[in-house]
């Protein structure tokens, strides 16, 4: 991760210098004053002192100003790093085009919530350890030139009070980290089951012992926490008991070899110096921390793209679209999801694909829109082999709208500007007429996810800006899911509307309505299985015949 | 935001019993602090080492077993005030009282858990640290005072200048840092909404010319934050600079009196030693100020869930037996959710036979959840009555009436534990498998890997929705089971499954209903050829068909 800081690494270096100042001052500070005060003792005349004087002032205004400085520029550093990180997250997830993989909605959180810890990383993380470094190599050194054992034992506490200890701490705290997290998952899972499920589990009489399993979660957990804070304070002891051998050791030194005057500076510096150290146990756990996301994230960036573009078969003259033995699985051993799917659209044709849930509906979706390469078969638009062209390429001429379409937290207008970045606003509302949303404002703004509009409405708003892109064929990915029966229906006839005389391929599973479409297709288990009218596929026995009578009833 | 959380030392013991311990800790370090100044400062000036090297080093064991034990103590209140708090959530949120519906799950469990870890900065770092900036600056200045007045007056000038700057420097901030977080949040909202909507961007070929909005939008958020961070860090500079210039002050006045003889070298050196540890616990409480503030807002969290809706509803006054094998009967019932202005029921007149089945139909929002609501007794309603025989409902202890009820949701939620545990919830007995077996989910459940001990994940997640329906059945035919007189309610148990599970569902259904008095609520007349008697919401008038079967 340190590597995504590097373009920055001259502002980091100028932040490590200022903070290692700051804190190096402090022991300065002190170690000047102890010479001020011992020599002071000797009374010599005022003159010996003026520069120790001069010297103590100044190093009492150098650690704030340093400070203020290092905090500005690692900030700023920090913040270019995560705009350098973002774009690169960003760049690679477009190149995955992780339509599966980040469909959950809490993968991305955590995703973008990764994204987000390079910034505390290298605030938090490293700059303090960097700093301390610096800094106490600087007294040391200082510390040395006075008196040589004292150098030695000063170098030894600050790397055992500031290496040693946070790393051990840090080991032993991964412990009880990992327990915690386990209790944590335990306490939520009953929580949520408590919480969500509520009505359920009131109905059948069943929350007091909902309740009991969320108490025992809970002492579980303050058991945990309870066994590991012995564990934990052992770091703090750790911590008190080098500062203090370190302190002593170089009392017990110096006093044997040295005088008044360098005693108090050696002795004084010690007792300043595990200043310096001072953040990083905090550091150290911070880092630990931030290591899981930091896996998370190159998880990302290594991830090869999901669609390659395959060596291209022969252009035919042939207009329309044509599937020939597509066959798709999600990983080599698992069942076909299509297997050997045949498919032709042609100019002008409307065609919905149904069938039953895991029939491969989506995934010829997916295949057609190019979210998913074929294992095998060819998908030919107007002649043109798809999977041969740059997915950038193909989607100018088969578009629509995707499964659980996005709506961006802006405006209408804005949402729909997406798909066609000149549009007027003209433009904009005569889409808007046609799928049924004339009565909408384009600056209203639809609020995160669309949430600010009804089910139906957002839907909608997905078909107007696919209707927008005016693609060559329109690819529709189940449009009237999540919708109650009444709206579905209304949606898709406001749909059937505003694409007559086009391409389209209409996957659904719900059957009501499709009779205004020139051919259905029935695919179960991977290919086609019927394929004819509505009133044709009716009267047919099979499957659509069983499922619409069902529907219907 | 005050230093001291009041309503969380008023309300919460384990506080209270933390900060004795603190007080007491913080106190022992205090004494230690100065002893072992006073040591140094003889030693270095001259006096007699040997037996003050013994005594610093038990200062130095003193000192490393109270760091442990403080730390260890502190860990182990912030466990016990944590546990103490989420209790009482819990107790709160699963009470009667509270409302299901408006209570975000997914919120609640992360305050529950990562919400109250915050605490731990607050109780087991924060608090310690504020006992130690109390206790440590009076005793020092106590001390530099019996050795020399003019550092005393250095020192007490300057560091009560600390909290003010801090306090000063905090108001002045506070709304600029909020309103940058708001933006910052925002930002960080636009970075998730263009991850969130890749697979739309790139269907529309904007994936590419999005990442320069993103490199665009956050240099804005650099810039922005920048100006906020410049005035903000001077709360640091500022104290950072108190700090040190005192203790600078104080070196040269104390070198000066010394060389005119005024002052011993080791009177002296003490006040060199004494002065930055006025200034320490100051400067780490500041230091931890901001992180312990997050625990006390989730404590405030915690809080406000508690003032919140919630608790034990009130029991009747008189309680009923609910009678068996009764007519239920809507008396001019009506309802309105708090907060609404239209009522979701009005004037509801509604009778439900003995050993019938009812249909009530109306499209989303006619009522038709709320009607069920009413009957499981998750609402009472705030017009009219509801009367089972004779017995007005609100008589019966909604315990003992809802193990009459049957029930089976429009998504039924599953819990994450054994099949045979979800299908049994709080219905004690009965056969598990034949209830199964009468809901269609048998060959399901023993499909799985473990058969009926098979675990089955958060909400259930390893089965479909039609998968789910039929366990949910199972829980109804295990409740009639046990209760044969109960009565069964269903609330579109159709709703979002395809044709095929929705069959089965339906044949699980019929079987259900046989001679019971049944409630079936759905957004059309599709289940009418189930039902005895077929209402319509919104409620005009009672339409009666007797046995009407099949066809749509």
């Amino acid at each position: 991760m340190v590597a995504l800081a590097r373009p920055r690494g001259a502002r980091f270096a100028l932040g490590v210098l200022a903070g290692a100042v700051a804190t190096a001052s402090a022991v300065a500070l002190l170690a000047a004053a102890a010479w001020l005060i011992a020599t002071a003792a000797e009374h010599p005349p005022l003159t010996a002192l003026s520069v120790a004087i001069v010297a103590t002032r100044a190093l009492g205004v150098t650690r704030g100003l340093a400070r203020y400085l290092e905090r500005l520029v690692t900030h700023d550093a920090a913040l270019r790093t995560l705009a350098d990180v973002r774009v690169r997250v960003y760049a690679r997830l477009a190149a995955t085009e992780p339509v599966r993989r980040f469909r959950s909605g809490d993968l991305v959180t955590r995703l973008v919530g990764d994204t987000d810890a390079t910034q505390d990383l290298l605030i938090r993380g490293l700059t303090p350890p960097l700093a301390a470094l610096v800094a106490g190599a600087g007294v040391v050194t200082l510390s040395t030139i006075v008196f040589v054992p004292g150098g030695l034992v000063l170098a030894a506490g600050l790397v055992l009070g500031g290496l040693a200890v946070p790393l051990a701490a840090a080991a032993a705290g991964r412990g009880p980290g990992r327990r915690r997290a386990a209790a944590n998952a335990d306490l939520s899972t009953a929580l949520v089951d408590a919480l969500h499920g509520a009505p359920d589990l009131v109905a059948y009489g069943a929350m007091p012992a909902a309740v009991a399993r969320i108490a025992r979660a809970d002492a579980e957990l303050t058991r945990v926490a309870r066994r590991d804070a012995g564990l934990l304070g052992l770091g703090a002891g750790a911590s008190a008991l080098v500062t203090g051998l370190t302190l002593w050791a170089t009392l017990l030194l110096g006093v044997a070899h040295l005088g008044t005057v360098s005693l108090a500076v050696v002795v004084l510096t010690a007792l300043a110096a595990f200043e310096i150290v001072a953040p990083l146990p905090a550091a150290a756990a911070r880092l630990g921390a931030v290591r899981a996301s930091g896996a998370r994230l190159f998880d990302v960036l290594d991830t090869p793209p999901a669609v390659q573009l395959r060596p291209a078969g022969p252009v035919t003259a042939e207009r329309g679209l044509h599937v020939r033995d597509l066959r798709v699985r999600y990983a080599p051993g698992e069942p076909w999801a299509l297997d050997g799917l045949d498919l032709d659209v042609a100019p002008g044709q409307r065609v919905a694909v149904v069938g039953p849930s895991g029939a491969g509906k989506s995934t010829l979706a997916d295949v057609l829109l190019r979210f998913r390469d074929p294992d095998a078969g060819t998908v030919a638009l107007d002649g043109v082999d798809l999977t041969s062209q740059e997915p950038y390429d193909t989607r100018a001429t088969i578009s629509g709208v995707p499964q659980d379409p996005h709506v961006f937290a802006s405006t209408v207008a804005a949402n729909l500007r997406l798909a066609r970045e000149g549009a007027t606003d003209a433009d904009l509302r005569d889409v808007l007429d046609r799928v049924g949303m004339g009565s909408t404002t384009l600056d209203e703004e639809v609020g995160a996810h669309g949430t600010r509009l009804s089910g139906g409405m957002r839907q909608r708003l997905a078909l107007a800006r696919a209707l927008l892109a005016d693609p060559r064929i329109l690819v529709l990915d189940e449009p009237t899911t999540h919708l109650d029966p009444n709206t579905a229906r209304a949606v898709l006839d406001d749909l059937l509307d505003a694409t007559a005389d086009r391409s389209m391929l209409l996957v659904t599973h719900d059957l009501a309505g499709l009779d205004r479409l020139d051919e259905i297709v029935v695919v179960r288990e991977g290919r086609v299985e019927q394929r004819g009218t509505d009133a044709e596929l009716r009267a047919r026995p099979g499957w659509y015949a069983a499922a619409t009578t069902l529907s219907d009833r | 935001m005050k230093p001291l959380d009041p309503r969380l030392v008023a309300t919460t013991r384990s506080v209270r019993v933390h900060l004795v311990v603190a007080i007491a800790c913080g106190a022992a370090l205090t004494g230690l602090i100065l002893v072992q100044a006073r040591l140094l400062a003889g030693v270095i000036s001259g006096g007699p080492a040997t037996a003050a090297l013994a005594a610093l080093a038990l200062v130095v064991s003193a000192r490393v077993v109270l760091a442990y034990g403080a730390e260890t103590a502190a860990l182990r209140s912030a466990a016990r005030v944590k546990s103490d708090l989420r209790r009482r959530l819990v107790a709160h949120v699963t009470g009667p009282a509270a409302d299901p519906v408006t209570t975000d799950a997914g919120e609640l469990a992360t305050l529950a858990t990562r919400g109250l870890d915050a605490l731990d900065d607050y109780v087991a770092r924060y608090l310690p640290q504020l006992v130690l900036a109390v206790l440590v600056p009076v005793a020092v200045l106590v001390v530099v005072a019996r050795a020399d007045w003019i550092s005393a007056l250095v020192i007490a000038c300057t560091v009560p200048l600390i909290p003010v700057f801090m306090a000063l420097i905090g108001w002045h901030t506070q709304d600029r840092t909020a309103r940058q977080w708001r933006l910052l949040e925002r930002l960080g909202g636009h970075f998730l909404d263009v991850v969130e909507g890749l697979p739309t961007l790139a269907i529309f070929r904007r994936a590419k010319a999005e990442a320069e909005l993103i490199r665009r939008v956050t240099d804005e958020h650099r810039r922005a934050t920048m100006g906020t961070l410049r005035v903000a860090f001077l709360s640091a500079f500022v104290l950072e600079l108190l700090a040190t210039i005192a203790v600078a002050l104080v070196a040269v006045e104390v070198g000066l009196r010394l060389l005119y003889g005024q002052l011993g070298l080791d009177t002296a050196l003490l006040v060199l030693v004494l002065a930055p540890e006025a200034y320490l616990p100051l400067r780490e409480v500041g230091a931890r100020f901001h992180a312990s503030m997050e625990g006390v807002a989730a404590a405030g969290r915690v809080f406000a869930v508690l003032d919140g809706p919630g608790g034990p509803a009130p029991e009747p006054a008189a309680p009923a037996e609910p009678p068996t094998g009764a007519e239920i009967r809507f008396h001019g019932v009506g309802l309105t959710y708090p907060g609404r202005t239209e009522p979701a029921l009005a004037g509801v007149d509604l009778v439900l036979r003995p050993g019938t089945t009812t249909l009530v139909t109306g499209r989303s929002g006619a009522g038709k959840t709320t009607l069920l609501s009413l009957l499981l007794r998750f609402t009472e309603p705030d017009a009219g009555r509801i009367t089972v025989g004779e017995v007005d409902l609100a008589d019966i202890p909604a315990g003992d009436w809802r193990r009459r009820v049957a029930w089976v949701p429009q998504r039924p939620y599953l819990l994450d534990a054994s099949v045979a545990d979800n299908i049994r919830l709080g219905t004690i007995g009965g056969d598990v498998e034949t209830a199964a077996r009468l809901a269609g989910a048998h060959d399901v459940i023993t499909a799985l890997p473990d058969g009926y001990a098979t675990r089955l994940g958060e909400r259930g997640t390893r089965l479909s929705a039609g998968q789910r329906q039929r366990i949910a059945l199972a829980r109804a035919f295990l409740r009639v089971a046990r209760t044969p007189d109960a009565i069964v309610l269903l609330d579109e148990p159709t709703a979002h499954l395809d044709p095929e599970n929705a069959a089965l569902v339906r044949a699980g259904v019929a079987r259900l209903l046989e001679g019971r008095t049944g409630l079936i609520v759905a957004h059309d007349g599709g289940w009418s050829g189930l039902a005895d008697e077929v209402v319509a919401l919104p409620w005009c008038q009672e339409s009666h068909f007797a046995g009407i079967g099949g066809g749509s």
